[in-house]
């Protein structure tokens, strides 16, 4: 390892952020409809998830061979790409994460690598073809399919149970639903710490330190392994809300049908080869169960946002790869300031989020999920708050405020 | 432009079948079983839906058998 210089040093260092990122912000996927229906506790219920997610990681040989899957051409890709790339991702991670909005950490990563190859190589570097059938296509579908197959199936189980009390069926439901959330954490482990794996793995090739085509280290498996665990089990709370409460109100049966049918598709999109987005995938369930209950309502409100967010991955994450490499190519001193733009902007995200934090106490908790249900508890409580509390809600508009705005959203990158 | 539809659709066909079927399988369990709760109440049993049940429940831990294979192999 004496050959590892500090610029490998910090993009191994920054491709585990990713992955430590992409572990909180996915646990919604796997987790969110159960803590909502109840059928784990929190803690459990993360626990549980992270516990899959590192067999998973050392379950599949394979490793991810290329990052992009031939969205930018990677022949002879700098390691400083690769690091810029990762700026991208994991700032638009965390800030979907602040906003508290399910969006997927691969188009994050794609992204920011396009970004980054765009800057260094201009736009023939991007396969623009591979972006839609890659990326563009399963965005629109993936949601479709899951929320389609989710509606049905809800509608279904329902009419099969309507002679079965509810006290009498929901334990079954639950454990079901355990069941589907523990086959989508492990496909999660194996497709995304794999991912990282690969990043490190590459990086260690560009820089030297491994042949080409070696297959990785066992410390490159076991940190990529532990670090997406790590963020699994810390839980990214903000998103699990939107998708277990905010989207929808989930009944057992509910929960059940929309595990299933993400676990499903996940499974059967990746074996057919026609990969899907894991995150667009559960959203796309969790709304499809919504819809299937009678008298259910999905917030679209809340939808459109999540949607707005997804349109804006890969150009948001992509600017500010753009940027990052910009800085980069300055040199050395460029590289150090990437990585401090890194780390303040980071803290700067978690100091905005604890102004209203969303922890195991309030995950469940649909009064402050989203503006919209304005109703008699919120406007009680607007009534009653005193000053302080009175401005972390002004503030919270603020942010709220910065959401869907597509203008400023990529203006981003000029201030990171 | 080469977008493979033959894929996606035969994803879109497979999930929405799989779906569906386990779902509806594993309500078929959970209502048999229920059975099992009711007879017993009455002082009867429920033998048939029982074993019903439980061939249902079968089927849905062979298919996530399956999926656990899919995703080792």
């Amino acid at each position: 390892m004496e050959h590892i210089t500090l610029l490998l040093g910090i993009v191994i260092v920054t491709a585990l952020v990713f992955d430590f990122t992409n572990g909180f912000h996915d646990t919604a996927n796997a987790m969110a409809t159960t803590i909502s229906t109840g059928a784990l506790k929190p803690k459990t219920a993360v626990a549980m998830s992270a516990a899959l997610n590192l067999v998973g990681a050392f379950l599949s040989v394979e490793v991810a061979k290329t990052i992009s899957g031939g969205i930018i051409n990677e022949e002879g890709i700098r390691t400083e790409v690769i690091f810029a790339a990762l700026v991208g991702a994991i700032l638009w991670n965390l800030l979907t994460w602040l906003l508290g909005l399910p969006s997927s950490s691969s188009h994050a990563l794609f992204g920011g690598l396009i970004g980054a190859a765009v800057m260094s190589a201009g736009w023939s570097s991007v396969n623009g073809s591979t972006v839609v059938s890659k990326v563009l296509i399963p965005a629109v579908a993936a949601p479709l399919v899951a929320g389609l197959a989710a509606m049905l199936a809800t509608r279904l189980t329902y009419r099969i149970s309507k002679q079965a009390g509810e006290q009498a069926t929901s334990k079954g439901y639950r454990a079901g639903q355990i069941a589907s959330a523990g086959l989508v954490s492990l496909a999660h482990g194996t497709n995304d710490a794999q991912k990282t794996m690969g990043i490190i793995t590459l990086a260690l090739v560009t820089g030297g330190v491994l042949a080409p085509g070696a297959n990785p280290p066992v410390w490159v498996i076991v940190s990529a392994g532990c670090a997406i665990a790590l963020g699994t089990y810390l839980g990214g709370w903000r998103i699990i809300r939107t998708m277990g409460k905010g989207l929808t109100d989930l009944a057992p049966p509910q929960g059940f049908a929309a595990q299933t049918s993400a676990a499903t598709v996940i499974l059967a999109s990746s074996h057919l080869g026609f990969s899907l987005s894991t995150t667009q995938s559960c959203s796309g369930a969790v709304m499809g169960s919504g819809l299937g209950r009678k008298g259910g309502v999905v917030r679209w409100s809340t939808a459109t946002r999540m949607f707005i967010a997804w349109g804006l991955t890969l150009p948001a994450a992509g600017l500010v790869g753009a940027g990052a490499e910009f800085l980069t190519q300055q040199g050395t001193w460029g590289i150090v300031l990437t990585g401090a733009l890194l780390v303040a902007g980071s803290g700067v995200i978690w100091v905005l989020s604890r102004r209203r934090p969303v922890t195991i106490d309030n995950v469940n908790d649909l009064d402050d999920v989203n503006d919209e249900p304005a109703g008699v508890v919120t406007t009680a409580i607007a009534a009653v708050t005193p000053p302080p509390t009175g401005s972390a809600v002004a503030a919270a508009d603020d942010l709220k405020t910065t959401i869907p705005g597509p203008d400023t959203e990529p203006a981003r990158p000029a201030t990171v | 432009m080469n977008i493979d539809w033959a894929a996606l659709g035969s994803v879109f066909g497979v999930s929405l079948i799989v779906t569906v079927a386990l779902v509806g399988l594993f309500t078929l369990g959970i209502v048999g079983l229920s059975k099992r709760e009711s007879a017993a109440a009455r002082g009867g049993s429920a033998t048939l839906a029982v074993t019903g049940a439980y061939v249902c429940f079968a089927a849905c831990a062979a298919a996530v058998a399956y999926g656990i294979q899919l995703i080792v192999a």
